[in-house]
């Protein structure tokens, strides 16, 4: 479904995502696991065409993304990092906009969008400004939107980033039961090893910007002799995992840090 | 079609859940309208010149529509950052309608903003002689609205953060205004400005909408028409070119 090969961006001298390669059959859910500023954005940037490889080519559903990018835009949905819901507009009017600009039907989209926001427990709220929402509700809405358009694969950039437990073990049930019942494959990025371990099938360890190993939870912790993720991701990197943001300053550490190597 | 139909209807469902802006929006224009219309009204007069609120109003009324349009278009740089424009640039449709439904919403809400400021000009005594008049304007101001709700677009295409857009109105903007003859007359002003002013979009907008509204035009209703419509296409030109290459 996802195919990625060599895949490569430079920004300047810096390698952000270096000979990256993966293949993700339908239906499966992989997840990225790394620390920020390793390179998970920056791919799925690369995946969703907001940004041109360097070097190396991209398939989605058969489709060269690189290519024919709007033919790839219908087929994905994407949940970014940071939200990119208007909070001016009501969640339907979010809704709406959406399903207009995949050129959905008007009938189509009324009725996806009342089941959508019924799945995700926003039907009551409906004609609310998204601004009232809480954090939670509002990422709830931003991944019913992206479902909208019935996208054969999702992507979900740090979905739970800055949510409480509650509404992540929510938001979890929710990505499994639509992976489950519409065989949706789903890309998704996480530095929290314990929800890579428990939602994924699959699991790509990413640092500086190259896959380090790519296995099964079960055989990652197997191919390390560790117990847990976090064991073994530790014993992958040598490092625990670390708190960063993708900024230009990130990149002149981790410039000066390939430098000192 | 739909596309930039739900782009436009966005900008103008955004603008009447900020009624209070559209209101507050109105200071400016009012108080040049009120401060200068009556305060030089009399000089005017004795200058042989006639009503300077009849001359004035229009002037101000293009104001409203540049200042909102000028706005509308910054509106980019606040999508860009809370993220919407995101939504829209990962979406499978071709840039150019995103932009331009955005700039016709933005054009639109420009034109609400110079029609309450024609009715304020027409409460304290400001004239039209026809309906055919107002029709004729409305053409010109929509010229206008397009126009800078594009060059708004483009800057914002390219500027990132909102500490820009004073910068923008306060060394681009205004001067262009106050050199335009949107508060005095061309005829007979030093040779330097006349020159200026011929260079100046803002004052074929401004001749415009005063010719169509009163009848007295400087530059001339066909000049005026083409200098318009050849900006207009310019600046969308410009900012499609612009938006098409935001990288999110």
């Amino acid at each position: 479904m996802i195919r990625a090969t060599e895949l490569t961006r430079r920004f300047g001298d810096f390698v952000a995502v270096d000979r990256v390669s993966f293949d993700i059959p339908r239906g499966e859910i992989f997840a990225f696991l790394g620390p920020n500023g390793a390179g998970k954005t920056t791919t799925i940037r690369m995946l969703t065409t907001l940004l041109a490889p360097s070097s190396g080519t991209m398939e989605l559903d058969g489709i060269d993304v690189a290519h024919d990018p709007q033919a790839a835009r219908r087929r994905f949905g994407i949940v970014f990092q940071d939200s990119t819901l208007d909070l001016e507009l009501t969640a339907r009017e979010n809704m709406t906009i959406h399903g207009v600009l995949y050129g959905m039907r008007r009938r189509e989209l009324a009725a996806r969008s009342e089941a959508l926001l019924r799945l995700f427990e926003l039907w009551d709220r409906r004609d609310d400004v998204a601004k009232k929402f809480s954090g939670g509700m509002r990422r709830r809405l931003e991944i019913a939107r992206s479902l909208l358009h019935t996208p054969r694969v999702i992507f979900l950039d740090e979905p739970t980033l800055g949510l409480d437990p509650q509404t992540r073990n929510q938001l979890w049930t929710h990505v499994r039961r639509l992976n489950e019942e519409e065989a949706v494959t789903v890309f998704l990025t996480t530095h929290y090893m314990e929800e890579a371990e428990r939602v994924a099938h699959r699991i790509a360890v990413i640092d500086h910007g190259r896959i380090i190993a790519q296995d099964t939870p079960a055989g990652l912790k197997a191919a390390t002799g560790t117990e847990s993720l976090e064991q073994a991701f530790l014993a992958f990197t040598g490092t625990a995992i670390r708190e960063e943001d993708a900024s230009s300053n990130d990149r002149m550490r981790h410039m000066a840090r390939a430098w000192r190597r | 079609m739909r596309v930039i139909y739900i782009m436009w209807w966005r900008q103008l469902i955004r603008q009447w859940r900020a009624k209070g802006r559209l209101v507050g929006a109105l200071g400016q224009p009012l108080l040049f309208l009120l401060a200068f219309g009556f305060g030089f009204g009399p000089v005017f007069q004795r200058a042989g010149e006639g009503s300077y609120l009849q001359f004035i109003a229009p002037g101000i009324i293009s104001m409203g529509v540049i200042f909102s349009a000028m706005f509308s278009g910054i509106e980019l740089i606040w999508d860009r950052q809370f993220g919407f424009i995101k939504e829209t640039l990962v979406a499978p449709v071709p840039r150019w309608q995103i932009m331009f439904g955005r700039a016709c919403g933005g054009a639109t809400v420009a034109l609400l903003q110079a029609l309450l400021v024609a009715l304020i000009s027409l409460a304290v005594g400001f004239r039209v002689e026809s309906t055919a008049h107002v029709l004729l304007a409305l053409v010109y101001a929509s010229l206008v609205a397009l126009m800078f709700t594009a060059l708004g677009t483009a800057i914002a295409s390219v500027v990132e953060d909102f500490q820009a857009f004073p910068l923008v109105m306060n060394f681009l903007v205004m001067p262009l205004f106050f050199l335009s003859g949107a508060l005095f007359p061309l005829q007979g002003v030093p040779a330097a400005l006349a020159a200026i002013a011929r260079f100046n979009p803002v004052a074929y907008a401004v001749d415009g909408v005063r010719g169509a509204l009163t009848g007295a035009w400087h530059f001339g209703a066909s000049l005026d028409l083409a200098v318009l419509v050849v900006m207009t296409v310019v600046l969308l030109a410009a900012s499609t070119a612009l938006f098409t290459r935001i990288e999110a």
